[in-house]
């Protein structure tokens, strides 16, 4: 049986999680700690934490908290946010974390990218790439939280990143972000035939039920936001992770 | 008291801080005479082969891993790369393992993979138990493991394999010889699962 990573996606604002909606209007969900233990108890797969005013600051990471979360985290843990140079990422990975996820900083130093997975191997490096469709229907990358266009068309950013060595794409639909429409199963088809990196994708997981098309079309592992932190459409936070037995039942087996 | 030996190629922290969910003191090393006192000793390690092993060598701890292992025998636990280093050698690069369990280190076969598979073989595994082991006490074939990594174990001899893993097709996940365990995969971040083989190993005695 193959397993699928199932990601929890975090956001952090001053310390506090946050959840947008197409990364606008950060609600407060709670103490990122407190959210961690809990994916403890639920085995979670891996954890994603991402810092989404770091880089609008121009802040570094914010190594105390960092620190925290990774003495309690007994999964894998990618940390995004602020990250500018090498001497960072190696202090990250000191503190315990296992990946770093790059964005801001790639469209104007690609070859951070190139340094790091150099060093630190490329297994470890995540480029983050968060992706909003124009009026015309065309999708154009964006940075700093999903502020800033990219000046690159998609398919050539794209190819970019993977020639700079990164191990994994993390594709975020900013048009899904918190919506529970499902995954762009378009977008994620165009992005799989285009790089042979494996891709998580993320923006607008409903249900366990959305993560089949997403892998169908090319997804390597699945992130989620919205599903993970609250509960129903009517958004009452919880902390919640489907068992093992939905997962195999409904995703792994129909792989 | 674990030694982790620190030879700036690994994840020690979080080995560092799983130890400590579980109660097991632990310190870290890099050091040839602390080495010499030590009484058990994880060898973590990510990364390349000969990165790896040229850490290990310019450290001068090649001797007295040596002495402490094979004339000593206390127990000793390599993780993911540090695994791989027990072997004789890899396909990933020039320079020779420690030796110390009759492997190769190869790297995944594509040829025998469905093209869905991705290398690195980064993702959640099931392990299945070769043989009996004190390591491996209270886990069984639907443990799950943490695995990142584009080479994997290849023992000659059968009876060295402790647990195998299935990605393409079967490889050898973790080794047992004497008082030398090695796991691919990363129990410091398997949640219950490497809480209780890390547990295993604190409790064991040669």
């Amino acid at each position: 049986m193959r397993r699928i990573r199932i990601i929890p996606v975090l956001t952090l604002q001053n310390e506090k999680l946050v959840k947008t909606i197409r990364f606008k209007n950060p609600t407060y969900i709670g103490d990122p700690i407190n959210a961690v233990k809990i994916f403890n108890e639920k085995e979670v797969d891996e954890i994603v934490i991402l810092d989404i005013t770091a880089s609008k600051e121009k802040r570094e990471p914010n190594y105390v908290k960092i620190e925290e979360i990774a003495s309690e985290a007994f999964m894998p843990f990618a940390y995004g946010g602020g990250i500018t140079n090498i001497y960072q990422i190696e202090k990250l990975f000191k503190l315990g974390i296992e990946k770093v996820v790059l964005n801001s900083i790639l469209e104007t130093n690609m070859s951070l990218v190139k340094e790091a997975a150099k060093i630190f191997g490329s297994q470890s490096v995540v480029a983050s790439v968060d992706i909003k469709k124009n009026i015309f229907g065309k999708e154009q990358a964006y940075k700093i939280s999903g502020t800033t266009k990219i000046n690159l068309p998609l398919i050539e950013y794209i190819q970019q990143l993977e020639n700079a060595g990164v191990g994994e794409l993390f594709i975020n639909s900013i048009d899904r972000d918190g919506t529970y429409q499902g995954y762009d199963l378009a977008l994620i088809k165009q992005i799989y035939s285009l790089v042979n990196l494996p891709i998580v994708a993320c923006g607008g997981a409903a249900s366990v039920d959305s993560f089949l098309p997403a892998i169908q079309n090319g997804a390597s592992a699945i992130a989620a936001g919205s599903m993970f932190v609250y509960t129903g459409s009517t958004r009452g936070i919880l902390i919640n992770y489907p068992k093992q037995e939905e997962l195999v039942l409904k995703v792994y087996l129909q792989l | 008291m674990i030694t982790i030996i620190n030879y700036n190629a690994g994840n020690i922290k979080s080995i560092q801080n799983m130890l400590k969910r579980i109660g097991a003191k632990s310190c870290i090393s890099a050091d040839a005479k602390e080495i010499e006192q030590a009484e058990k000793l994880i060898l973590p390690g990510v990364g390349h082969f000969d990165y790896g092993m040229k850490n290990l060598q310019e450290s001068n701890l090649i001797e007295v891993l040596n002495k402490k292992v094979l004339d000593d025998k206390i127990p000793l636990l390599g993780i993911c790369l540090g695994a791989q280093l027990l072997g004789n050698r890899s396909e990933e690069g020039v320079l020779s393992g420690l030796g110390w369990i009759d492997m190769e280190v190869v790297k995944f076969d594509k040829a025998k993979m469905p093209e869905n598979l991705k290398i690195p073989h980064m993702s959640w595994n099931e392990i299945k138990i070769k043989k009996q082991s004190k390591l491996l006490e209270g886990l069984n074939d639907e443990s799950r493991f943490y695995f990142v990594h584009s080479y994997h174990l290849k023992c000659k001899n059968e009876d060295d394999v402790l647990a195998t893993t299935n990605y393409g097709y079967e490889f050898t996940s973790a080794v047992e010889k004497e008082n030398i365990f090695g796991v691919q995969f990363h129990p410091e971040k398997s949640h219950k699962y490497g809480m209780r083989l890390l547990e295993n190993f604190n409790r064991f005695k040669v």
